[in-house]
Order: structure tokens, then sequence, then C-alpha cells
């Protein structure tokens, strides 16, 4: 029998420590969508998402409300929309992008990912038509969010996707220059992508997925903040042990309402995403939980090695609690989603090199950055090939959501709203690295990646 | 592992608020009323508010969990405590492996 302790310590993270499902994903396959005729695809793609999806949303608040834990989000990711969009011939595929917009809003979901193309070796004829209508398509929807994968471990870094992408980051901020280049904010460029991320801006559903899957991200940096908190001044292990602890039975409400939620829609489980993920909401900060560990503000000397050990216990938590883990499993660091980082930022403790360094410890990466407007698509690009040098070398997932803010300086804020926040513009270094990004080509595969 | 339907399986409802007269009282009624079985009950005094717990059998009922979580949150605001009921697994799924 459950104890009167247990009951109150899960009420108790629910009620006061904004313990939550972040998303249940739906995952859909798109790839017997494609068809020469345009029209005809997107209608197939339509009637697709708002037939499988149609009581994604109803199902999701009927499990919140039986068992009491918030489900913040129901989305929905396809299939990369450059594999499907590919054999009709278009110049653009913003029709593509209104079509998913009209879907998502037809089943009642916020955010639909997979207006995505995967380019890290190179480019097909629909990768370069679906990049280059990436900043219409941002600019032209309200709920689709845009990906691109411009390198991985085995295929090394495409220079020329890396150049595009600065590029392309910078029309799209221009396009949504009144609404502070929010576009930007649902644009991410990756290095080695998940192929399962539940989590918007980067989801989609990956070519080795089956038909129709449930993704679940879980999220509760206000919880294992406080647990830090009460460990009071303990030592490393001690302090580890707890994080894994919470980080388990945080896990094990993800894997119930995931299994609950495919169950009920009738479609097989996908996995648990293992990331803590913040929002602006006071007390839900992981920029907090390293200041719990001792750190008088994030991102002085000490942040590195304490994110080091919150994401490792994290994972290690969370492993055990459920049986599928995937997607990006580790701590978000997003700027502006984040009220500890903002502080951080606003009292000069976090620049974006030290946000660099942090991305080599945990998912994703330089996260909903907001830089100054006049930054060049070539420091733009150059910021990304070092994200995605990271992720290279270290065999793991990272990713760029930057946006330079239109007409906007350092010190200025930009404010998008809801759970996308408030940025602080940052400052990027002075210095130009244009010949380098300019030189084209490609960075060969490392090493590391000859494992066979 | 599987997830049983919550029409037939245990609920937790939780009890929040200054202690009075009656609430046991009020809560067993609304399940009384609604043929769900009390397993258990068991309460204590946090920070002045009293926390109580029942464990209730819904196999029975002759409503389902949505309705009688509106039914009890009526009986809270009439009692001046906060009553919810909420699926046992939400708890159980957390505790115990």
């Amino acid at each position: 029998m459950l104890t009167l302790a247990e009951i109150m310590e899960t009420i108790k993270m629910v009620q006061e420590e904004n313990l939550d499902i972040r998303t249940i994903t739906m995952g859909i396959s798109l790839r017997n969508c494609a068809d020469p005729d345009p029209r005809t695809a997107c209608r197939k793609i339509y009637n697709k998402i708002t037939r499988l999806a149609s009581r994604l949303v109803a199902v999701g608040e009927e499990i919140s409300r039986e068992y009491g834990i918030p489900i913040v989000h129901k989305r929905i990711s396809v299939t990369p929309i450059s594999l499907i969009a590919e054999c009709s011939h278009q110049e653009d595929y913003v029709e593509y992008a209104l079509t998913l917009d009209a879907a998502a809003a037809a089943v009642g979901v916020n955010f639909i990912g997979g207006f995505s193309a995967l380019v890290h070796k190179g480019f097909t004829g629909g990768d370069r038509v679906l990049i280059n209508s990436i900043p219409a398509a941002l600019a032209g929807t309200e709920r689709v969010c845009a990906s691109v994968n411009v390198a991985t471990t085995g295929a090394g870094i495409n220079m020329d996707a890396v150049y595009l992408m600065g590029r392309v980051i910078k029309e799209t901020a221009a396009r949504t220059a009144e609404q502070g280049g929010l576009g930007c904010a649902k644009l991410v460029v990756f290095s080695n992508v998940p192929e399962d991320n539940p989590f918007m801006a980067g989801a989609f559903h990956g070519i080795g997925e089956p038909e129709c899957t449930i993704n679940v991200g879980v999220s509760g940096p206000g919880v294992v903040k406080n647990a830090v908190a009460r460990v009071g001044n303990a030592d490393f292990g001690t302090l580890a042990e707890t994080v894994k602890k919470t980080a388990f039975k945080i896990t094990r409400m993800g894997e119930l309402v995931g299994r609950l939620a495919a169950e009920r829609l009738g479609v097989p489980f996908g996995i648990v995403d293992l990331s803590l993920a913040p929002t602006p909401a006071v007390g839900d900060s992981v920029a907090e939980i390293l200041e719990a560990m001792g750190l008088e503000r994030c991102g002085t000397h000490g942040t590195t090695a304490a994110l080091a050990l919150l994401n490792d216990a994290v994972k290690k938590g969370g492993a055990m609690a459920s049986s599928y883990v995937g997607g990006l499993s580790g701590a978000f660091i997003p700027v502006s989603e984040d009220a500890g980082m903002i502080r951080a930022v606003e009292e000069g403790a976090l620049s974006l090199d030290k946000l660099e360094a942090m991305t080599c410890v945990c998912s994703v990466g330089l996260d909903m950055i907001a830089v100054p407007g006049d930054t060049s698509a070539e420091t733009i690009a150059a910021i990304i090939a070092d994200e995605v040098a990271i992720g290279v070398i270290n065999n793991k997932t990272t990713a760029v959501r930057i946006i330079p803010a239109p007409g906007k300086k350092v010190g200025d804020k930009v404010t998008f709203g809801g759970l996308l926040g408030e940025a602080p513009v940052m400052a990027v270094h002075p210095y130009s690295a244009d010949n380098f990004v300019r030189r084209g080509g490609r960075i060969p595969a490392p090493i590391q990646s000859l494992t066979n | 592992m599987y997830v049983q339907e919550p029409k037939k399986n245990r609920i937790i409802v939780t009890v929040l608020g200054p202690d009075r007269v009656g609430i046991i009282a009020g809560v067993a009624q609304v399940l009384a009323e609604n043929n769900i079985n009390i397993l258990d009950i068991s309460q204590t005094i946090l920070q002045e508010f009293l926390a109580m717990i029942m464990i209730a059998d819904m196999e029975k009922s002759y409503i389902d969990l949505a309705t009688l979580k509106e039914r009890l949150a009526a009986k809270g605001s009439e009692l001046g405590v906060q009553i919810d009921a909420q699926h046992e697994d939400a708890f159980r799924f957390m505790h115990r492996i």
C-alpha cells in the first residue's frame, strides 16, 4: 500500500514544483503521401495527419484529468518534408508548410515539426528547395517548425549547408522582423539529429520510425531544484544520488503517460525523452538547479562541471525508469525559456562562450539565443560551425536556435511570449570569420567515426 | 507491465485544507452514493492543515473518474477544502517498481 508521505510527495511535485509532462508528440510518417502533383500530395498529407491525430488532444486531456498530471503540449512530428515534396518538382514548398499548419490547427496542436531536411553530406534538389523555402514558410505559418541537419559524426560537416543556414536564419529574421524575428525561434540547425525527438522546434519523424508513434517529453527542473536544495551542503556523491532518484520519479510519470496515450490512441509507444526542459516560470529553471548546487550565478566558473553532474545523474535515474529512452535526453539550456538563464545573462554572468562550453556536456546546444540584428550571416554560420563541431567530435547531438533580432543591440530584450519567453540580446565576437566560412565544401568525418 | 483501464481500478482521493467537522463524512457520502468502496483512509496534520488520503475502488462505480472529480470538487467547495481524485497508477508508477 502506498504511504501518505509518498502520495503527498507526488502531489507536491505537481502542485508546487511544476512537475508536468511537457509534451506528448505523435510522430506520423508521410512517406506514402508523396505525389508528383503537389495538390494531391498536400491533400494526402492533410488527410493523414487529421485522421491519425484527431483524438490526440482529447486523449491527452483525458489522461491529464484522470491522473492529475498536467500535460502541457500535444504536438505532431512528421517525416522531413524535403523527402515527401521532392518528387513534385516545385520551386518552393511553402504550400506544404501551409498544409501542415492547417492540419495542426484542425486537430488543435500548437506546433507541428518536420519542415526539415537532412543534408549532412550534401544536398539533393528537394533539400535545396526546402531550405530556400524556410523563411517564407515560417513567416507564413503559425505552428510549423523547421529543422536542418548539417553534420553527423559519420559524414562530417557540410559547410555549404552551414553557410546557407546562416543566410536562411538572417532572412527568416527579416521576414518576421515585426515579431522580433520570431521565425528563427522555430528553426533549428542540428548535428547528429535524433529521429524520435518529441521536443519542438527540432522534432521530426525519422525515416527509421514506424507508421505512427507516441513520444513523450517530461519536465521537472523545479522538482530537481528543490531536491538539490534539500540536501544542503552534502558531498557530490549524495548530490548525484539525489538528482538520480528524483529523475527516476519524474521519468516514471512520463513512462506512464506515454504508455497510456499510446494504448488509448492505438499506436506503438516510442520513447521517453529524459530532458529537463525549463519554462519561463519562476522555479522551473535549469539555471536555478545549478545555482542551488552552490554557484552564485549560472555561467560562473564551475557551471560546466555542475551541468555535467546534473545531466549525467538525470540520465542514470531516467534510464532506469523507462523501458525505452530516446530523443535528446539531456538538460536543455535555452536562454529565453529559462528565468535563471535570463537573469544570468542580464547580470553579465553568462556569455555566449560559456554557453558553448556548457553544450559540450548536455543537450542541446545554443538554444534560443538572441544576438544583435546586425550580426552577419557569416558570423551566424561560424557560430553554427563551432556548435556542430562539438557535436560531431563528441558523438552527440548539438543544435543552434539563434535569433539575430532585427534592430536590436546588446542589452536590448526580445519578447516572443508564451513558452518561448524573452531573450536578452547577447554579444558576439566582433572579429570576422568570413574567409573561413566561405571556403565551401565539407569538413571530413572525424577519426572517431571509423568504428567498424 | 500493463496499464489497467481506470474504470476498473483504484483511485486516490486527497483532501487538503483546514480541519473541521464532517470532512470524512462528506467525502464518504459522495463515494457511497456512487457505489465506490473505500479501502483505506489515512490522515495527518501538515502545517495546521488536514491532509487526508483515501484509497478507493471504482470497480463497481456508477460514474466515471471525470464525473467523480467534479462531484468531489463541488463537495470540497461546500466544506472549504480541496478534494481531488486521481488514478492510483499516478502514484504507484512513481513510488513502486
